[in-house]
C-alpha cells in the first residue's frame, strides 16, 4: 500500500474525489438555479476556517470541517435574511454577504495567524501539489490526510444523495409539491447546502475555494447539455469531473503550471465539447427533420 | 496626524482609493438597480488572467498593461456569459458561476506560468488577488485617473438613456433606444470599475465595491442622480478609510479592509436610512400602534361581527392584525381590561380569538353612531 | 357555525363539504391578499374561481394547500385539515412556475405525486411506475411516458401535470390556470378530461382567467377579489351585478374605512 503515499497518486486521487463530490452536489445546485450560492458558500468558509482555528487551534480534521461548514450555511442564512427585508435583491444580498465574511476571515488570519499553515492564498488557490506531504497512519498505512478527508466527505455526500435522492429531486424540481406532500423541502435543501459547505472546507486544502466553484458548476452544466434524465446527468458530471483530475495533472506537469488550476480548466474544455456535441446533434437532427417532415407545429 | 496626512505614500494611497471609490460607486449604482451585481463578481475574477496576459505582453508590472489586459478578459468573460446564457438552455446563474470559476482557473494557471518564467516579479502580481495599498505608486494614479474620468464622462453623456435602462428596460426598447448597445455599455462600465480597483481591492473582493456603495445609497436617495452621487461619496469614504487603515497597519491586506468599511456603510444604511431603514420602519410601526385608539380596534371587531351577522362572532386576532398591518395584541388586551372584549377559543388550529361583550357592543355602537352620524342601522335585538 | 369550539383537531368539522373555508385571511407584508373568505364547495361539482389579476386566486389555492402562511381562519377538506388529507387532494400548479428544462421524463414527473406515500427514504419501484403509467393513460399520454418534459407541447405538459395530480386518486382536484397558454383544441380536451373526472365523482376546482368561457365550463362559481364577492351554483352567481362588483376595481375590506383614527 505504499503507492498511496506516492505524490502523483495522492494528488490525482484527491483531485478525483474533490471533483466527484463537488459535481454530485453541484448538479442539484445548478438545476435549482442557485449556482452563485456555491460562490457565496466557498468564499464564506474562510471566515469559518479562521474562526475555528482561533477557537480550537485546528486547521484540519472533523471539528474544523464542521465548524467551517457552519459558516457557509450561516452565509446562506444571512443572504436569506437580507433578501427578506425586501430592501435588497438577491444578487446584492449575495454580493454583500460573502465578500464581508471572506474579508473578516482574511483580516483574522492577517492579525492572528501570520506564521501558521493557514494563509489566504492557500485557501484561495489550494496547494494540491503538497497533499502527499501531510500523511496520517491509518491501520499502519500512511495515507495523505487530504485524500482521506476527501474520501470520507465523498462517502458522506454519496450516502446523503442516495438516501434522499427522491426528495432532493422533488425539492429541486417542484418545491411547492414537496411541501404539499408534507416532505419538508426546506430541511432537505439546507442539509444539501450544509454538505456542500463541508465539502468545500475539505477541498480547500487541495483546490482552493474559488476553483472549487468550477468543480461544482461546470461539470453539471456540461452534463446538462448532453443528457435528458437526472441520474445520467449526475453520473456524467461526476465522470467528467473525475476525469479532469488525471488529465489536468498530466497537463500541469507537462507545462509546469498550477495543478489545481489546470484540473479546473479541463472542466471548461469538457463544457466546450458538450456544447459542440449538442450543436452538432442539433444540426444533424435539423437536417434529418427537414428531409422527413415539415416543421412541427407548436400545438398538440 | 498632520504629519501622516502629508506622508507621500499615504497621499498616493488616499488618492487612489478615492478614485476607486468614486468610480465603483457611480458605476455600481446602475449594476445594483439592474440586479447585475454578481456580474461584477464574474468580471473581477475573470480579470485575473487579463492581469497575467498584460504582464506577459508588456513585460513588466506596468499598471497600464495590466489594466488593459484585465479589461480585455473582463469583456471576453462578459461575452462568454451572454453566449452560455443565450445559446444554451443554461440559466444565468450557471453562466455566471461557470465563467467565474473557469476565468479564475485560467488566471491561476497563468500566474504559475509567470512565476516560473519571471521569478520574483510574481510577488507583485500576487497582490492583485487581495489588493495592496503600499504597492500603488504615484505614477499608477494616472491611468486610474484617466479611466475614471472617461467613465464618468460617459455616464454624464449617456445619462438619460442609462436612467431609462435602469428603471424600465422594456420601455427603453419600445421608445427606440439602442438597448443592446446600452446593455453592452453598462457591462463594459462594470468591467472598467473592476479594472480601476484591481490594484487596491483585488480581483477576489471587487464585487463588494460594485455592490455595497450602490446598495447603501439606494437606502437614502429618492432620485437616480442623488443615488449615484451618494454612492460615489460612500465608495470614496470606504476607499479612503480602508486604504488609510491598511496603510497604517502593515500586514493587513487592503482589499478586505476597504470591503469591510463599505459593508459597514451598507449595513448602517440598511438599518437607519429614514424611509427604507429597518429601524425607522420598526419605530413607525410602534408609533402607529401607540397612536391607534382602542376604539378603532373595537370598531374593526364590531364591523367584522356585523358582517357575519352575529354580535358574538369570534374574531381571530390574525384578521385584526392583517387589517391594521401590525400586531394589535396590546390594544386587544387593553379592550379586555376595559371589559369591551373577552378572549375566547375557536378552532384548535387557529390563533387567539376575541368576542364583543355587551358593554363593548354598546360602546362600539356609540362610536359608530358618532362617526357615521347615526345613519347606520342599529342591531334589532341583542344576541345571546 | 362560529359557535363551534372543539379542542380536538381530529374531530371532523363540516365533513359533508368537499371544501370548507372559514374566515380565511392571508396577508403579504402590510396588505391582505385574501380577506375574510367564507367559502363552501359541495362534493361532485366543477367549480371555477374567477377574478381580476391580483385578486388572490392562486393565493387561495396555496392557502388551502398550506403553501402560504394563513393569518386567520381555517380550511377543511372533507371535514379535516389539509395535512390530514394529503392523499385526497391533487394539485396542478401554474405551468409558468415549472422549470421545463429539468432533466426528467413524463412518467417520472407523475411518479413524484406518489413521493408523499413513499415517505422520506423509500425509492419508487415497479408498482409506482405502473400506477404512474395508468394515470398517464387516463389523460391519454401513455405513449409519451418516456419523453423528456421539454419535448412535450404545452397541452401535453399540462396533461402530464394533471396525471401527476390524479396518480394517488384524489377526491378533490385543485388546478391553477390549466388553460393558460394552450390552444383552443387543447383547452377543449382538458375541459373534457375534467368533466369526465367530475362524472366519476371527483370535485374539481379550477382557477380560471377567461370570463367568456366561465358559463360554459363550470356548474359552480366563485367570484373573488381579495374578498369573496359571491359563490354558489353558476346560474345564481353569474349575474351582471356580481361581475361588476368583482371586476369594478378596488374593494373596501370593511365599511369603516373612512372613519377617523
Amino acid at each position: 500500500m505504499t503507492w498511496l503515499a506516492e505524490p502523483s497518486v495522492a494528488i490525482v486521487l484527491t483531485g478525483v474525489m474533490v471533483g466527484m463530490s463537488a459535481a454530485l452536489l453541484g448538479s442539484f445546485l445548478v438545476l435549482r438555479g442557485n449556482s452563485m450560492l456555491a460562490d457565496a458558500i466557498s468564499h464564506s468558509i474562510l471566515f469559518g476556517i479562521a474562526l475555528t482555528w482561533l477557537l480550537s487551534g485546528q486547521t484540519s480534521g472533523p471539528l474544523q470541517i464542521a465548524g467551517a461548514a457552519l459558516s457557509g450555511v450561516f452565509a446562506v442564512y444571512l443572504i436569506e435574511l437580507l433578501t427578506r427585508t425586501q430592501r435588497l435583491r438577491d444578487d446584492a444580498a449575495i454580493g454583500l454577504v460573502f465578500p464581508a465574511l471572506f474579508s473578516i476571515g482574511v483580516v483574522l488570519i492577517n492579525v492572528y495567524a501570520r506564521d501558521v499553515h493557514l494563509d489566504e492564498h492557500t485557501v484561495l488557490l489550494g496547494e494540491i501539489g503538497f497533499v502527499w506531504l501531510d500523511t496520517l497512519a491509518v491501520a499502519g498505512i500512511e495515507v495523505p490526510r487530504a485524500t482521506l478527508t476527501m474520501a470520507v466527505m465523498l462517502v458522506i455526500d454519496a450516502l446523503f444523495v442516495i438516501a434522499f435522492f427522491k426528495l432532493l429531486k422533488l425539492a429541486t424540481f417542484d418545491r411547492d409539491l414537496a411541501s404539499a406532500l408534507g416532505l419538508a423541502p426546506g430541511f432537505i435543501l439546507y442539509a444539501h447546502l450544509t454538505l456542500l459547505s463541508g465539502t468545500a472546507v475539505a477541498a480547500f486544502d487541495a483546490v482552493g475555494v474559488v476553483l472549487f466553484i468550477t468543480f461544482v458548476v461546470v461539470p453539471p452544466a456540461a452534463a446538462f447539455l448532453l443528457t435528458r434524465a437526472l441520474v445520467p446527468m449526475i453520473l456524467l458530471a461526476m465522470f467528467m469531473a473525475a476525469l479532469s483530475a488525471p488529465v489536468g495533472y498530466a497537463l500541469a506537469i507537462l507545462w509546469d503550471v498550477s495543478i489545481s488550476g489546470m484540473m479546473a480548466l479541463v472542466n471548461g474544455f469538457f463544457l466546450l465539447i458538450a456544447y459542440l456535441l449538442r450543436w452538432w446533434r442539433g444540426v444533424r437532427a435539423g437536417r434529418a427533420e427537414a428531409l422527413v417532415q415539415p416543421p412541427p407545429s407548436s400545438s398538440a | 496626524m498632520i504629519a501622516l496626512l502629508s506622508d507621500y505614500t499615504l497621499q498616493t494611497v488616499m488618492m487612489g482609493a478615492l478614485l476607486i471609490g468614486v468610480l465603483s460607486g457611480v458605476l455600481g449604482s446602475f449594476a445594483v438597480l439592474r440586479g447585475q451585481g454578481l456580474l461584477g463578481d464574474t468580471l473581477s475574477h475573470a480579470a485575473l488572467p487579463g492581469v497575467c496576459i498584460g504582464f506577459l505582453i508588456v513585460g513588466g508590472r506596468s499598471l497600464e498593461g495590466v489594466m488593459a489586459g484585465a479589461l480585455f478578459t473582463g469583456v471576453v468573460a462578459a461575452l462568454v456569459v451572454v453566449f452560455l446564457h443565450q445559446r444554451t438552455a443554461l440559466k444565468m446563474d450557471v453562466a455566471l458561476a461557470a465563467t467565474l470559476g473557469l476565468g479564475f482557473a485560467l488566471g491561476v494557471v497563468l500566474l504559475t506560468y509567470i512565476q516560473r518564467e519571471a521569478g520574483s516579479a510574481q510577488a507583485g502580481l500576487d497582490s492583485f488577488l487581495f489588493g495592496q495599498a503600499a504597492a500603488v505608486l504615484r505614477r499608477d494614479l494616472y491611468p486610474m485617473a484617466v479611466v475614471t474620468a472617461l467613465s464618468l464622462l460617459m455616464v454624464i453623456l449617456l445619462w438619460k438613456p442609462l436612467k431609462l435602462m435602469s428603471f424600465d428596460p422594456a420601455f427603453a426598447a419600445v421608445s427606440g433606444l439602442p438597448v443592446r448597445l446600452l446593455e453592452i455599455t453598462l457591462t463594459a462600465m462594470i468591467a472598467l470599475a473592476v479594472v480601476v480597483g484591481l490594484q487596491m481591492v483585488g480581483v477576489v473582493l471587487m464585487t463588494a465595491m460594485v455592490i455595497a456603495p450602490g446598495a447603501a445609497a439606494r437606502q437614502w436617495a429618492r432620485s437616480l442622480s442623488g443615488m449615484v452621487l451618494l454612492s460615489a461619496l460612500f465608495g470614496a469614504i470606504a476607499g479612503v478609510v480602508g486604504g488609510v487603515i491598511s496603510a497604517l497597519a502593515p500586514g493587513l491586506a487592503t482589499g478586505p479592509v476597504i470591503v469591510l468599511t463599505a459593508t459597514a456603510i451598507a449595513l448602517v444604511s440598511l438599518l437607519i436610512a429614514p424611509h427604507r431603514g429597518l429601524i425607522p420602519q420598526w419605530y413607525r410601526r410602534r408609533h402607529r400602534l401607540q397612536h391607534t385608539s382602542t376604539d378603532r380596534i373595537l370598531l374593526t371587531v364590531y364591523e367584522l361581527a356585523r358582517e357575519h351577522g352575529d354580535w358574538r362572532y369570534r374574531v381571530e386576532q390574525g384578521a385584526v392584525d392583517a387589517y391594521h398591518g401590525m400586531v394589535t395584541e396590546p390594544l386587544l388586551q387593553a379592550l379586555v381590561e376595559r371589559g369591551h372584549l373577552q378572549p375566547v377559543r375557536h378552532m384548535p388550529d387557529e390563533g387567539a380569538h376575541w368576542q364583543l361583550t355587551d358593554k363593548g357592543l354598546a360602546h362600539a355602537e356609540d362610536c359608530a353612531a358618532r362617526w357615521t352620524g347615526g345613519s347606520r342601522l342599529r342591531r334589532s335585538e341583542p344576541v345571546g | 357555525m362560529s359557535e363551534l369550539v372543539s379542542e380536538d383537531i381530529k374531530e371532523p368539522h363540516e365533513p359533508a363539504l368537499a371544501l370548507h373555508v372559514e374566515d380565511l385571511t392571508v396577508s403579504y407584508g402590510d396588505r391582505p391578499a385574501l380577506w375574510d373568505i367564507d367559502l363552501d364547495i359541495p362534493p361532485g361539482v366543477m367549480a371555477g374561481i374567477v377574478g381580476p389579476n391580483g385578486a388572490g386566486k392562486s393565493t387561495l389555492l396555496k392557502a388551502i394547500l398550506g403553501l402560504v402562511p394563513i393569518s386567520a381562519g381555517h380550511v377543511r377538506l372533507f371535514g379535516h385539515p389539509y395535512r390530514m388529507q394529503r392523499r385526497r387532494v391533487g394539485y396542478v400548479p401554474q405551468r409558468s412556475s415549472v422549470d421545463w428544462d429539468f432533466p426528467t421524463s413524463a412518467v417520472d414527473v407523475v411518479t413524484m405525486g406518489l413521493y408523499g406515500e413513499l415517505g422520506w427514504l423509500r425509492w419508487p419501484g415497479r408498482s409506482e411506475r405502473d400506477r404512474a403509467l395508468r394515470a398517464l393513460d387516463q389523460v391519454g399520454m401513455e405513449a409519451l411516458a418516456d419523453r423528456q418534459i421539454s419535448e412535450l407541447s404545452g397541452g401535453q405538459q399540462q396533461r402530464v401535470f394533471i396525471a401527476r395530480a390524479l396518480v394517488h386518486k384524489p377526491d378533490i382536484l385543485l388546478l391553477d390556470e390549466p388553460m393558460a397558454g394552450v390552444d383552443a383544441t387543447t383547452e377543449r380536451s382538458i375541459i373534457n378530461l375534467l368533466r369526465q373526472l367530475r362524472e366519476a365523482g371527483q370535485t374539481v376546482v379550477v382557477v380560471h382567467h377567461d370570463l367568456q368561457t366561465v358559463q360554459k365550463y363550470f356548474d359552480w362559481l366563485v367570484l373573488l377579489n381579495v374578498r369573496l364577492i359571491a359563490a354558489g351554483p353558476r346560474d345564481e352567481v353569474h349575474t351582471a351585478e356580481n361581475l361588476r362588483r368583482t371586476y369594478g376595481g378596488q374593494i373596501a375590506l370593511l365599511d369603516d374605512n373612512d372613519r377617523p383614527a
